[in-house]
Protein backbone atom coordinates (compact mmCIF):
# COMPACT_ATOMS: atom_id res chain seq x y z
CA UNK A 1 0.00 0.00 0.00
CA UNK A 2 1.72 3.47 -0.88
CA UNK A 3 0.77 6.31 2.12
CA UNK A 4 -2.07 7.88 1.47
CA UNK A 5 -4.03 5.51 -0.56
CA UNK A 6 -6.09 4.90 1.71
CA UNK A 7 -8.17 7.08 4.21
CA UNK A 8 -10.96 6.64 7.17
CA UNK A 9 -13.96 8.43 6.47
CA UNK A 10 -15.93 7.56 8.84
CA UNK A 11 -15.49 7.12 12.59
CA UNK A 12 -17.79 7.20 15.56
CA UNK A 13 -17.80 5.52 19.06
CA UNK A 14 -21.44 4.41 20.87
CA UNK A 15 -23.61 6.98 21.58
CA UNK A 16 -23.61 5.99 24.92
CA UNK A 17 -20.32 5.12 26.92
CA UNK A 18 -19.71 3.60 30.10
CA UNK A 19 -21.96 1.58 31.68
CA UNK A 20 -24.65 0.57 28.97
CA UNK A 21 -26.71 -2.29 30.84
CA UNK A 22 -29.65 -1.57 27.96
CA UNK A 23 -27.47 -2.18 24.92
CA UNK A 24 -26.29 -5.84 24.25
CA UNK A 25 -22.55 -6.84 23.29
CA UNK A 26 -24.00 -7.30 19.31
CA UNK A 27 -25.87 -3.84 19.51
CA UNK A 28 -23.15 -2.21 20.91
CA UNK A 29 -21.18 -3.25 17.41
CA UNK A 30 -24.58 -2.12 15.84
CA UNK A 31 -24.46 1.36 17.68
CA UNK A 32 -21.35 2.34 16.70
CA UNK A 33 -21.49 0.96 13.15
CA UNK A 34 -24.67 3.03 12.66
CA UNK A 35 -23.23 5.96 13.97
CA UNK A 36 -19.79 5.98 12.07
CA UNK A 37 -22.47 5.06 8.68
CA UNK A 38 -24.02 8.02 9.34
CA UNK A 39 -20.68 10.28 9.63
CA UNK A 40 -19.68 9.44 6.29
CA UNK A 41 -23.41 9.74 4.80
CA UNK A 42 -23.40 5.66 3.93
CA UNK A 43 -26.11 2.70 4.41
CA UNK A 44 -24.93 -0.53 6.02
CA UNK A 45 -25.61 -2.04 2.51
CA UNK A 46 -23.07 0.66 1.20
CA UNK A 47 -20.19 -1.63 2.77
CA UNK A 48 -18.44 -4.80 0.82
CA UNK A 49 -15.81 -5.46 3.50
CA UNK A 50 -16.18 -6.02 7.47
CA UNK A 51 -13.65 -6.77 10.06
CA UNK A 52 -14.47 -7.12 13.77
CA UNK A 53 -12.92 -9.20 16.58
CA UNK A 54 -14.37 -10.45 19.86
CA UNK A 55 -17.51 -11.18 17.62
CA UNK A 56 -17.33 -12.63 14.66
CA UNK A 57 -17.70 -10.60 10.88
CA UNK A 58 -20.44 -13.06 10.26
CA UNK A 59 -22.17 -11.98 13.42
CA UNK A 60 -22.13 -8.13 12.19
CA UNK A 61 -22.51 -8.25 8.89
CA UNK A 62 -25.63 -10.57 9.18
CA UNK A 63 -26.77 -8.21 12.54
CA UNK A 64 -26.33 -4.67 10.28
CA UNK A 65 -27.78 -6.60 6.86
CA UNK A 66 -24.39 -6.36 4.98
CA UNK A 67 -22.96 -8.63 2.24
CA UNK A 68 -19.47 -8.24 2.18
CA UNK A 69 -17.40 -9.54 -0.88
CA UNK A 70 -13.87 -9.57 2.03
CA UNK A 71 -14.22 -10.08 5.86
CA UNK A 72 -11.47 -10.10 8.40
CA UNK A 73 -12.11 -11.86 11.72
CA UNK A 74 -8.39 -10.98 13.07
CA UNK A 75 -8.61 -11.35 16.87
CA UNK A 76 -5.29 -10.63 18.85
CA UNK A 77 -6.65 -8.99 21.52
CA UNK A 78 -7.40 -5.30 22.11
CA UNK A 79 -5.38 -4.11 19.00
CA UNK A 80 -7.10 -6.15 16.39
CA UNK A 81 -8.49 -2.84 15.27
CA UNK A 82 -5.01 -1.96 14.30
CA UNK A 83 -4.71 -5.14 12.87
CA UNK A 84 -8.61 -4.41 10.84
CA UNK A 85 -6.82 -1.23 10.00
CA UNK A 86 -3.86 -2.58 7.91
CA UNK A 87 -5.57 -5.19 6.61
CA UNK A 88 -8.50 -3.46 5.30
CA UNK A 89 -5.89 -1.11 3.68
CA UNK A 90 -4.29 -3.71 1.77
CA UNK A 91 -7.49 -5.16 0.75
CA UNK A 92 -8.64 -2.29 -0.65
CA UNK A 93 -5.64 -1.69 -3.01
CA UNK A 94 -5.70 -5.26 -4.17
CA UNK A 95 -9.18 -4.47 -5.51
CA UNK A 96 -10.98 -6.95 -3.04
CA UNK A 97 -13.34 -4.69 -1.76
CA UNK A 98 -13.85 -0.49 -1.88
CA UNK A 99 -15.77 0.29 1.63
CA UNK A 100 -14.58 -1.49 5.00
CA UNK A 101 -16.56 -1.08 7.96
CA UNK A 102 -14.52 -2.04 11.17
CA UNK A 103 -16.42 -2.40 14.71
CA UNK A 104 -16.15 -2.60 17.88
CA UNK A 105 -18.66 -3.88 20.73
CA UNK A 106 -17.92 -4.99 24.10
CA UNK A 107 -20.21 -5.06 26.99
CA UNK A 108 -17.53 -5.53 29.55
CA UNK A 109 -18.92 -4.43 32.77
CA UNK A 110 -22.67 -5.46 32.55
CA UNK A 111 -21.67 -7.95 30.61
CA UNK A 112 -25.24 -8.81 28.65
CA UNK A 113 -24.58 -10.78 25.28
CA UNK A 114 -21.03 -10.76 26.02
CA UNK A 115 -18.95 -14.05 25.60
CA UNK A 116 -17.26 -16.17 27.50
CA UNK A 117 -13.71 -16.00 29.36
CA UNK A 118 -12.35 -19.08 29.96
CA UNK A 119 -8.74 -20.39 29.72
CA UNK A 120 -8.56 -24.21 28.44
CA UNK A 121 -7.31 -26.50 31.14
CA UNK A 122 -5.10 -28.41 28.49
CA UNK A 123 -3.57 -25.43 26.69
CA UNK A 124 0.07 -23.93 26.93
CA UNK A 125 -1.40 -21.22 29.26
CA UNK A 126 -3.76 -23.60 31.38
CA UNK A 127 -0.98 -25.50 32.01
CA UNK A 128 1.92 -23.24 32.67
CA UNK A 129 0.26 -20.57 34.18
CA UNK A 130 -3.01 -20.78 35.59
CA UNK A 131 -2.28 -23.19 38.14
CA UNK A 132 -0.47 -20.25 39.62
CA UNK A 133 -3.48 -17.94 40.98
CA UNK A 134 -3.84 -15.49 37.56
CA UNK A 135 -6.46 -14.03 37.16
CA UNK A 136 -7.33 -12.11 34.52
CA UNK A 137 -5.48 -9.09 33.25
CA UNK A 138 -4.01 -7.07 36.46
CA UNK A 139 -2.62 -10.69 37.74
CA UNK A 140 -0.73 -11.03 34.37
CA UNK A 141 -0.09 -7.86 32.70
CA UNK A 142 1.48 -6.55 35.55
CA UNK A 143 4.20 -9.40 36.01
CA UNK A 144 7.15 -7.50 33.87
CA UNK A 145 6.93 -4.45 35.63
CA UNK A 146 9.45 -4.61 38.91
CA UNK A 147 12.13 -6.31 36.47
CA UNK A 148 11.65 -3.47 34.09
CA UNK A 149 11.86 -0.90 37.00
CA UNK A 150 14.55 -2.53 38.60
CA UNK A 151 16.73 -2.61 35.19
CA UNK A 152 16.34 1.05 34.71
CA UNK A 153 16.22 2.19 38.25
CA UNK A 154 13.40 3.29 37.49
CA UNK A 155 10.19 4.18 40.39
CA UNK A 156 7.23 3.89 41.04
CA UNK A 157 6.11 7.39 41.46
CA UNK A 158 7.20 7.90 37.97
CA UNK A 159 4.84 4.86 37.35
CA UNK A 160 2.05 6.61 39.31
CA UNK A 161 2.88 9.84 37.00
CA UNK A 162 1.27 7.75 34.24
CA UNK A 163 -2.21 7.73 35.68
CA UNK A 164 -1.64 10.90 36.96
CA UNK A 165 -1.16 12.69 33.21
CA UNK A 166 -4.03 10.79 32.14
CA UNK A 167 -6.64 12.12 33.98
CA UNK A 168 -5.41 15.72 33.38
CA UNK A 169 -6.17 15.27 29.75
CA UNK A 170 -9.21 13.06 30.72
CA UNK A 171 -10.56 15.91 32.90
CA UNK A 172 -11.09 18.03 29.72
CA UNK A 173 -13.22 15.72 28.39
CA UNK A 174 -16.85 15.63 29.57
CA UNK A 175 -17.66 11.37 28.03
CA UNK A 176 -14.20 10.58 30.23
CA UNK A 177 -15.45 7.74 32.99
CA UNK A 178 -12.87 9.50 35.71
CA UNK A 179 -12.38 13.14 35.46
CA UNK A 180 -11.29 14.34 38.68
CA UNK A 181 -7.71 15.07 39.40
CA UNK A 182 -5.22 12.68 41.30
CA UNK A 183 -1.70 13.00 42.31
CA UNK A 184 1.06 10.66 42.61
CA UNK A 185 -0.01 10.35 46.76
CA UNK A 186 -3.24 9.75 45.58
CA UNK A 187 -2.53 6.31 43.07
CA UNK A 188 0.29 5.22 45.51
CA UNK A 189 -2.42 5.13 48.30
CA UNK A 190 -5.44 3.62 46.62
CA UNK A 191 -6.59 -0.41 46.48
CA UNK A 192 -3.65 -2.49 46.35
CA UNK A 193 -4.52 -4.94 43.05
CA UNK A 194 -1.67 -7.11 42.18
CA UNK A 195 1.44 -5.34 44.20
CA UNK A 196 3.04 -2.79 42.59
CA UNK A 197 -0.03 -1.96 40.85
CA UNK A 198 -2.82 -0.19 42.72
CA UNK A 199 -6.86 0.61 41.48
CA UNK A 200 -5.88 3.86 39.61
CA UNK A 201 -2.45 2.31 37.95
CA UNK A 202 -4.77 -0.55 36.27
CA UNK A 203 -7.71 0.53 33.44
CA UNK A 204 -11.34 1.17 34.37
CA UNK A 205 -14.00 -1.43 32.82
CA UNK A 206 -16.88 -0.48 31.10
CA UNK A 207 -19.50 -1.20 27.84
CA UNK A 208 -19.20 0.83 24.74
CA UNK A 209 -18.06 0.40 21.04
CA UNK A 210 -16.38 2.29 17.88
CA UNK A 211 -16.67 2.37 14.32
CA UNK A 212 -14.08 2.78 11.53
CA UNK A 213 -15.06 3.08 7.41
CA UNK A 214 -12.50 2.95 5.12
CA UNK A 215 -12.24 3.53 1.87
CA UNK A 216 -9.66 4.46 -0.97
CA UNK A 217 -8.15 8.23 -1.36
CA UNK A 218 -9.01 8.42 -4.31
CA UNK A 219 -12.91 8.18 -3.53
CA UNK A 220 -12.47 9.88 0.60
CA UNK A 221 -12.99 13.16 -1.25
CA UNK A 222 -16.42 12.62 -2.01
CA UNK A 223 -17.50 12.02 1.29
CA UNK A 224 -18.49 14.65 3.75
CA UNK A 225 -15.81 14.45 6.19
CA UNK A 226 -12.19 15.29 6.08
CA UNK A 227 -10.33 12.15 5.08
CA UNK A 228 -8.31 11.03 7.22
CA UNK A 229 -4.93 9.21 5.52
CA UNK A 230 -3.57 5.79 6.50
CA UNK A 231 0.44 6.60 6.06
CA UNK A 232 2.09 3.27 7.21
CA UNK A 233 1.16 0.44 9.14
CA UNK A 234 2.96 -2.42 11.57
CA UNK A 235 1.68 -5.11 13.17
CA UNK A 236 3.14 -8.51 14.85
CA UNK A 237 2.68 -11.03 17.60
CA UNK A 238 4.86 -12.50 20.50
CA UNK A 239 3.32 -15.01 22.81
CA UNK A 240 0.44 -15.82 24.19
CA UNK A 241 1.99 -16.65 27.84
CA UNK A 242 3.54 -12.93 29.69
CA UNK A 243 5.75 -15.59 31.80
CA UNK A 244 7.47 -16.40 28.04
CA UNK A 245 8.09 -12.62 26.83
CA UNK A 246 11.58 -12.63 25.85
CA UNK A 247 12.44 -9.27 27.14
CA UNK A 248 10.30 -8.26 30.25
CA UNK A 249 11.87 -4.62 29.98
CA UNK A 250 10.71 -4.30 26.26
CA UNK A 251 8.14 -5.74 24.06
CA UNK A 252 9.17 -7.50 20.77
CA UNK A 253 5.92 -7.28 19.06
CA UNK A 254 5.50 -3.61 19.71
CA UNK A 255 9.18 -3.02 18.52
CA UNK A 256 8.61 -4.65 15.04
CA UNK A 257 5.28 -2.97 15.24
CA UNK A 258 6.41 0.16 15.69
CA UNK A 259 9.17 -0.01 13.44
CA UNK A 260 6.96 -1.13 10.46
CA UNK A 261 4.77 1.68 10.97
CA UNK A 262 7.21 4.57 11.07
CA UNK A 263 9.23 3.08 8.04
CA UNK A 264 5.98 2.43 5.76
CA UNK A 265 4.77 5.82 6.65
CA UNK A 266 7.99 6.98 6.14
CA UNK A 267 8.22 9.92 8.72
CA UNK A 268 10.27 10.39 11.58
CA UNK A 269 9.74 10.55 15.41
CA UNK A 270 9.94 14.42 14.83
CA UNK A 271 6.97 14.74 12.18
CA UNK A 272 4.69 13.51 14.95
CA UNK A 273 2.24 15.17 16.38
CA UNK A 274 -0.24 13.52 18.91
CA UNK A 275 0.29 9.96 20.42
CA UNK A 276 -1.81 7.56 21.60
CA UNK A 277 -0.33 4.24 23.49
CA UNK A 278 -3.24 1.74 24.53
CA UNK A 279 -2.59 1.73 28.29
CA UNK A 280 -4.73 -0.79 30.11
CA UNK A 281 -2.28 -0.37 32.55
CA UNK A 282 0.20 2.07 33.95
CA UNK A 283 3.47 0.94 32.40
CA UNK A 284 2.27 0.44 28.75
CA UNK A 285 2.79 4.10 27.84
CA UNK A 286 6.35 3.58 29.10
CA UNK A 287 7.04 0.61 27.17
CA UNK A 288 5.67 2.24 23.89
CA UNK A 289 7.96 5.34 24.49
CA UNK A 290 10.84 3.37 24.82
CA UNK A 291 10.31 0.49 21.97
CA UNK A 292 8.72 2.84 19.54
CA UNK A 293 11.86 4.63 19.90
CA UNK A 294 10.36 8.20 21.04
CA UNK A 295 12.91 7.78 24.07
CA UNK A 296 15.60 5.70 24.86
CA UNK A 297 15.73 2.50 26.89
CA UNK A 298 14.90 3.61 30.61
CA UNK A 299 14.11 7.38 30.11
CA UNK A 300 10.12 6.88 29.84
CA UNK A 301 9.71 7.76 33.21
CA UNK A 302 11.54 10.74 33.47
CA UNK A 303 9.96 12.05 29.93
CA UNK A 304 6.46 11.29 31.51
CA UNK A 305 7.55 13.19 35.07
CA UNK A 306 8.67 16.22 32.76
CA UNK A 307 5.12 16.38 31.62
CA UNK A 308 6.39 16.16 27.69
CA UNK A 309 2.65 14.06 27.60
CA UNK A 310 0.34 16.12 29.41
CA UNK A 311 -1.71 19.44 27.87
CA UNK A 312 0.62 21.96 26.46
CA UNK A 313 3.62 18.93 26.33
CA UNK A 314 5.63 18.64 23.15
CA UNK A 315 4.35 14.72 22.69
CA UNK A 316 0.75 14.86 23.71
CA UNK A 317 -0.25 11.46 24.21
CA UNK A 318 -3.69 9.63 25.11
CA UNK A 319 -5.15 12.81 24.80
CA UNK A 320 -8.85 11.10 25.78
CA UNK A 321 -8.06 10.65 29.29
CA UNK A 322 -7.00 6.72 28.29
CA UNK A 323 -7.86 3.27 29.43
CA UNK A 324 -6.54 4.44 32.34
CA UNK A 325 -9.25 7.59 33.06
CA UNK A 326 -11.54 7.50 29.40
CA UNK A 327 -13.03 3.85 29.09
CA UNK A 328 -11.84 0.79 28.16
CA UNK A 329 -14.94 -2.24 27.35
CA UNK A 330 -11.65 -4.80 27.58
CA UNK A 331 -10.58 -4.11 23.55
CA UNK A 332 -9.63 -0.48 23.74
CA UNK A 333 -7.62 -0.35 20.63
CA UNK A 334 -10.67 1.07 18.57
CA UNK A 335 -11.02 4.21 21.47
CA UNK A 336 -7.53 5.00 20.65
CA UNK A 337 -7.94 4.85 16.90
CA UNK A 338 -11.30 7.00 17.23
CA UNK A 339 -8.80 9.68 19.33
CA UNK A 340 -6.34 9.76 16.50
CA UNK A 341 -9.12 9.93 14.17
CA UNK A 342 -10.80 13.01 16.33
CA UNK A 343 -7.33 14.87 16.87
CA UNK A 344 -6.06 14.14 12.77
CA UNK A 345 -9.44 15.69 11.93
CA UNK A 346 -9.47 18.63 14.60
CA UNK A 347 -12.10 17.58 16.44
CA UNK A 348 -11.50 16.27 19.73
CA UNK A 349 -12.90 17.04 22.95
CA UNK A 350 -9.23 17.91 24.62
CA UNK A 351 -7.96 18.98 20.61
CA UNK A 352 -4.16 19.34 20.31
CA UNK A 353 -3.75 22.41 18.04
CA UNK A 354 -2.44 21.89 14.78
CA UNK A 355 -2.07 17.72 14.76
CA UNK A 356 -1.36 17.09 11.25
CA UNK A 357 0.49 13.31 11.97
CA UNK A 358 -0.70 11.22 14.57
CA UNK A 359 0.50 7.31 15.71
CA UNK A 360 -1.78 5.07 17.32
CA UNK A 361 0.04 2.26 18.79
CA UNK A 362 -2.20 -1.00 20.44
CA UNK A 363 -1.45 -4.17 22.10
CA UNK A 364 -3.32 -7.04 22.59
CA UNK A 365 -3.41 -10.06 25.11
CA UNK A 366 -0.88 -9.24 27.50
CA UNK A 367 1.60 -8.37 25.58
CA UNK A 368 0.82 -10.92 22.73
CA UNK A 369 0.25 -8.64 20.42
CA UNK A 370 0.49 -5.40 18.81
CA UNK A 371 -0.67 -2.60 15.94
CA UNK A 372 0.55 0.59 15.03
CA UNK A 373 -0.78 2.75 12.33
CA UNK A 374 0.42 6.26 11.34
CA UNK A 375 -2.20 8.66 9.93
CA UNK A 376 -2.67 12.13 8.54
CA UNK A 377 -4.53 14.99 7.31
CA UNK A 378 -2.45 15.27 4.20
CA UNK A 379 -1.80 13.02 1.68
CA UNK A 380 1.56 12.91 0.75
CA UNK B 1 -6.52 -26.22 46.97
CA UNK B 2 -9.56 -27.97 45.84
CA UNK B 3 -10.91 -24.82 43.33
CA UNK B 4 -6.94 -24.67 42.38
CA UNK B 5 -7.15 -24.77 37.99
CA UNK B 6 -5.26 -27.93 37.58
CA UNK B 7 -3.62 -28.72 34.24
CA UNK B 8 -4.78 -31.26 32.14
CA UNK B 9 -2.23 -32.40 30.09
CA UNK B 10 -0.92 -33.29 26.43
CA UNK B 11 0.82 -35.58 24.68
CA UNK B 12 3.45 -33.23 24.07
CA UNK B 13 3.53 -32.04 27.70
CA UNK B 14 3.24 -35.26 29.51
CA UNK B 15 6.91 -35.85 30.57
CA UNK B 16 6.85 -32.87 32.17
CA UNK B 17 4.06 -33.81 34.70
CA UNK B 18 5.44 -37.17 34.80
CA UNK B 19 8.36 -35.56 36.02
CA UNK B 20 6.94 -33.40 38.43
CA UNK B 21 5.19 -36.27 40.04
CA UNK B 22 8.59 -38.02 40.49
CA UNK B 23 9.81 -34.71 42.06
CA UNK B 24 12.26 -33.67 39.03
CA UNK B 25 11.81 -30.60 36.92
CA UNK B 26 12.55 -31.79 33.09
CA UNK B 27 12.88 -29.59 30.90
CA UNK B 28 13.56 -30.29 26.74
CA UNK B 29 16.70 -29.75 24.54
CA UNK B 30 17.72 -29.37 21.21
CA UNK B 31 20.25 -31.90 20.22
CA UNK B 32 21.02 -29.87 17.16
CA UNK B 33 21.81 -25.98 18.69
CA UNK B 34 21.95 -27.32 22.36
CA UNK B 35 19.08 -24.47 23.33
CA UNK B 36 16.70 -25.78 26.70
CA UNK B 37 13.33 -24.55 26.64
CA UNK B 38 10.18 -24.69 27.87
CA UNK B 39 7.05 -25.36 27.68
CA UNK B 40 7.17 -28.69 26.33
CA UNK B 41 6.58 -29.42 22.47
CA UNK B 42 8.81 -31.86 20.26
CA UNK B 43 10.52 -29.85 18.80
CA UNK B 44 13.09 -26.87 19.07
CA UNK B 45 11.44 -23.55 18.81
CA UNK B 46 15.01 -21.80 18.07
CA UNK B 47 15.23 -23.84 14.86
CA UNK B 48 12.73 -26.13 14.28
CA UNK B 49 14.90 -29.67 14.89
CA UNK B 50 12.49 -32.22 15.74
CA UNK B 51 15.88 -33.92 17.66
CA UNK B 52 15.31 -32.86 20.74
CA UNK B 53 15.81 -34.86 24.53
CA UNK B 54 14.25 -34.40 27.92
CA UNK B 55 16.69 -33.99 30.73
CA UNK B 56 16.44 -32.92 34.38
CA UNK B 57 17.17 -30.11 35.31
CA UNK B 58 18.61 -28.45 38.31
CA UNK B 59 15.67 -26.94 39.77
CA UNK B 60 17.56 -23.88 40.91
CA UNK B 61 17.17 -20.75 39.21
CA UNK B 62 16.51 -16.67 40.65
CA UNK B 63 13.06 -14.89 40.99
CA UNK B 64 12.92 -12.45 38.01
CA UNK B 65 9.54 -10.65 38.59
CA UNK B 66 6.49 -11.00 40.49
CA UNK B 67 3.15 -9.54 41.36
CA UNK B 68 1.56 -10.04 45.11
CA UNK B 69 -1.80 -10.59 44.20
CA UNK B 70 -4.61 -9.02 46.57
CA UNK B 71 -7.41 -10.03 45.11
CA UNK B 72 -8.82 -13.82 45.90
CA UNK B 73 -8.81 -16.00 43.22
CA UNK B 74 -9.69 -19.73 43.03
CA UNK B 75 -7.45 -22.22 45.23
CA UNK B 76 -5.97 -19.14 46.86
CA UNK B 77 -5.74 -16.34 49.90
CA UNK B 78 -5.01 -12.93 49.23
CA UNK B 79 -1.88 -11.80 49.12
CA UNK B 80 -0.16 -14.28 47.19
CA UNK B 81 2.75 -14.47 44.99
CA UNK B 82 2.61 -15.05 40.86
CA UNK B 83 6.15 -15.27 40.08
CA UNK B 84 8.40 -15.97 37.25
CA UNK B 85 11.64 -17.39 38.08
CA UNK B 86 14.74 -18.16 35.53
CA UNK B 87 15.92 -21.20 35.35
CA UNK B 88 19.83 -22.01 35.41
CA UNK B 89 19.27 -23.50 32.00
CA UNK B 90 17.79 -20.25 30.59
CA UNK B 91 14.22 -20.91 30.67
CA UNK B 92 11.98 -19.27 32.60
CA UNK B 93 8.77 -20.35 33.95
CA UNK B 94 5.88 -19.01 36.30
CA UNK B 95 5.03 -20.24 39.43
CA UNK B 96 4.92 -19.43 43.53
CA UNK B 97 6.98 -18.19 45.50
CA UNK B 98 6.91 -20.61 49.07
CA UNK B 99 7.79 -20.95 52.56
CA UNK B 100 8.78 -16.80 52.67
CA UNK B 101 5.93 -14.10 53.50
CA UNK B 102 4.11 -12.65 50.37
CA UNK B 103 6.03 -9.26 50.91
CA UNK B 104 7.93 -7.03 48.75
CA UNK B 105 10.66 -7.26 51.44
CA UNK B 106 10.92 -10.63 51.65
CA UNK B 107 10.15 -11.36 47.97
CA UNK B 108 13.87 -9.95 46.48
CA UNK B 109 14.44 -9.94 43.06
CA UNK B 110 17.47 -11.99 41.71
CA UNK B 111 17.46 -14.14 44.81
CA UNK B 112 18.21 -17.94 44.56
CA UNK B 113 15.40 -20.31 44.75
CA UNK B 114 15.38 -23.82 44.07
CA UNK B 115 11.96 -26.34 42.59
CA UNK B 116 9.26 -27.75 44.97
CA UNK B 117 7.13 -29.82 44.21
CA UNK B 118 3.16 -29.56 45.28
CA UNK B 119 1.60 -32.59 45.30
CA UNK B 120 -2.12 -31.38 43.93
CA UNK B 121 -3.40 -35.18 43.28
CA UNK B 122 -2.44 -38.43 41.94
CA UNK B 123 -1.65 -37.11 38.57
CA UNK B 124 -0.66 -33.41 39.11
CA UNK B 125 2.06 -31.76 41.31
CA UNK B 126 2.69 -28.09 40.72
CA UNK B 127 6.37 -26.60 40.42
CA UNK B 128 6.56 -23.90 43.07
CA UNK B 129 9.65 -22.48 44.13
CA UNK B 130 11.08 -21.32 47.82
CA UNK B 131 14.17 -19.39 48.74
CA UNK B 132 17.65 -21.46 48.30
CA UNK B 133 18.53 -20.04 51.49
CA UNK B 134 15.45 -21.59 53.29
ZN1 LIG C 1 17.50 -25.98 18.06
Amino acid sequence: MKPGSVAIVGAAETTELGVVPHLSQIQLHADAALNALADAGLRPQDIDGVATAGNTPTEVAYYLGITPTWVDGTAVGGCSFMLHVRHAAAAISAGLCKTVLVTHGESGKSRVGALPRTIPPSGLQGQFEAPYGIFGPPSQFTIPVLRFLKDRGMTQEQLAMVAVVQREWAAKNPRALYKDPITVADVLASRMIAYPFRILQCCVVTDGGGALILTSADRAKDFPQKPVYILGTGESVETPMISQMEDFGSSRAFRVAGKRAFETAGIKHSDVDHLMIYDAFAHLPLFGLEDLGFVGRGESGDFIVARNTAPGGKLPMNTNGGGLSYTHTGMYGMFALQESVRQVRGTALAQVPGVEVSVCHGVGGMFAASGTIVMSNQRP
Amino acid sequence: MSDLPLPVPTPETKHFWEGTRAGELRLQRCTACEKAYFPPRPFCPACGSRKVEVFKASGRGFLYSYVIHHRPAPGFTPPYSIAVVELEEGPRMMTNIVGVPQTPEALRLDMKVKAVFAKQNDEISLVHFTPEAA
